[in-house]
């Protein structure tokens, strides 16, 4: 998902130097559905394996607002450009409500920042997929942010208490992204023979990256069981794609577009839809920085970021005059 | 500059339904203007509230987490302290 588990294992070396009664005990409050804060005992890869998935979740807003940013100058009508801008808008709230959390865990602001802007840092590999036309834009809202919600209603109910409040913030906003993408799916589908083929375009260049969003397959994934354990997360990426899957069906049948999967069919026995096969070698070179717009991405992002440096710079130096005038008065 | 970080502040919103500031997030801000003009824009694109707090992290002080139970337990045993506690014949009606 925007959190795709896409590191190695937490250190096992970090668990057995902890004392193992402060250890049980917090896994104790794990058990019994307590909370955990910012300022309780935590051991350290708890701590490490949070850091991480929120930054990568933070950073994952973040870029994912240039997608669909390439497309807000050029929407078909004001009504589209005001609702794609504020879903843009949006994420980027998304972004600093989750890098809020992850500060709470101890790593800077400035230092999450670097971690992406260097490359260190992972983020969703969905992000690395060109927006071609303005459909990109309805399958975007559709299938993007609807896997995320997917992913996201769980994490409001995970262990740490800054995590799960910032994702019920995200949770009530991220509908209105999902409903915005499906109008204008409809419109295109229901509009001339060359929209339609526009939506079905889209549609099958977003379906599978969309389904490699949930991550690993169950049985390739690292570190799922420790994170269950802890209650960050409660569902596997499996169950999570399935869902999906299960959920799209229906409403792609009501557009009339076809899901781009021979093998998609309903399975009488277990009442899901089964799927075809992953490609699984697409999302480990998506990851490892070869998808189609990785470097774009990045550079998009550092450009951003210097180009503000004035800006953080000036602001800074007109706080500190106005501090010094206080003093002085 | 480089290197210099940008200070952290607690966000506080009183929504329109009458109820106290209650804290909603944290932001980073060089100033309390811009604080404020960031809380506006990150804590209430849909009309969440009409009154906004910042307040600078640092100026927080907060209970210690491992001091929970000698804080707060002792309470726990003064039931006496709750409408529940007494009993008032059912002649008398609702008090
Ligand atoms: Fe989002
Ligand atoms: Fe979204």
């Amino acid at each position: 998902m925007y959190t795709q588990a896409l590191n190695a294992n937490p250190d096992a070396g970090d668990r057995t130097l902890e004392d193992a009664a402060l250890v049980a005990r917090f896994q104790e409050r794990i058990d019994d559905e307590d909370r955990i804060e910012p300022n309780d005992w935590m051991p350290a890869a708890y701590r490490k394996t949070l850091t991480r998935q929120i930054s990568q979740h933070a950073h994952s807003e973040i870029i994912g607002m240039l997608p669909e940013g390439n497309w807000i100058t050029r929407a078909p009508s004001l009504r589209r450009k005001a609702a794609l801008l504020a879903k843009v808008q949006d994420e980027c709230g998304h972004g600093l409500y989750l890098y809020a959390a992850a500060e709470t865990l101890g790593t800077s602001r400035e230092e999450l920042v670097d971690q992406l802007l260097s490359g260190k840092a992972k983020y969703s590999s969905i992000f690395n997929y060109p927006t071609l036309t303005w459909a990109d834009i309805g399958a975007i809202g559709w299938l993007v942010d609807g896997a995320a919600i997917m992913n996201q209603i769980p994490l409001c109910r995970c262990s740490y208490g800054p995590y799960a409040r910032a994702m019920i913030r995200v949770c009530k906003e991220e509908s209105f992204h999902q409903r915005q993408g499906y109008e204008i799916m409809i419109s295109l589908s229901k509009g001339s023979a060359e929209q339609k083929q526009m939506a079905q375009d889209a549609l099958n260049r977003w379906w599978w990256p969309c389904l490699m969003m949930f991550g690993p397959p169950d049985a390739a994934s690292m570190h799922s069981d420790q994170s269950t354990k802890w209650k960050i997360k409660r569902f596997s990426n499996d169950e999570l794609r399935q869902k999906f899957v299960d959920a799209t069906v229906p409403q792609a049948q009501y557009l009339g577009l076809t899901l781009p999967d021979a093998d998609l069919k309903l399975n009488e026995e277990t009442g899901h839809w089964d799927y075809g096969t992953i490609n699984w070698d697409e999302f480990k070179q998506v990851i490892a920085g070869n998808g189609p717009c990785n470097r774009d991405r990045m550079s998009a992002r550092r450009q951003a970021h210097e180009d503000g440096a004035w800006v953080r710079e000036a602001a800074l130096a007109f706080a500190e005059k106005r501090r010094v005038q206080a003093e002085a008065a | 500059m480089a290197g210099q970080t940008i200070p952290l502040w607690e966000v506080f919103i009183r929504s329109r339904n009458g109820l106290s500031h209650k804290h909603v997030g944290s932001l980073h801000a060089p100033d309390a203007t811009l604080a404020l003009q960031s809380a506006r824009d990150l804590y209430t694109r849909r009309g969440e509230g009409l009154s906004i707090w910042v307040v600078p992290s640092n100026a927080i002080t907060a209970s210690d987490p491992s001091e929970k139970g000698m804080m707060f337990e002792p309470t726990a045993s003064k039931i006496y302290r709750h409408p529940t506690f007494y009993e008032v014949p059912d002649e008398v009606g609702h008090m």
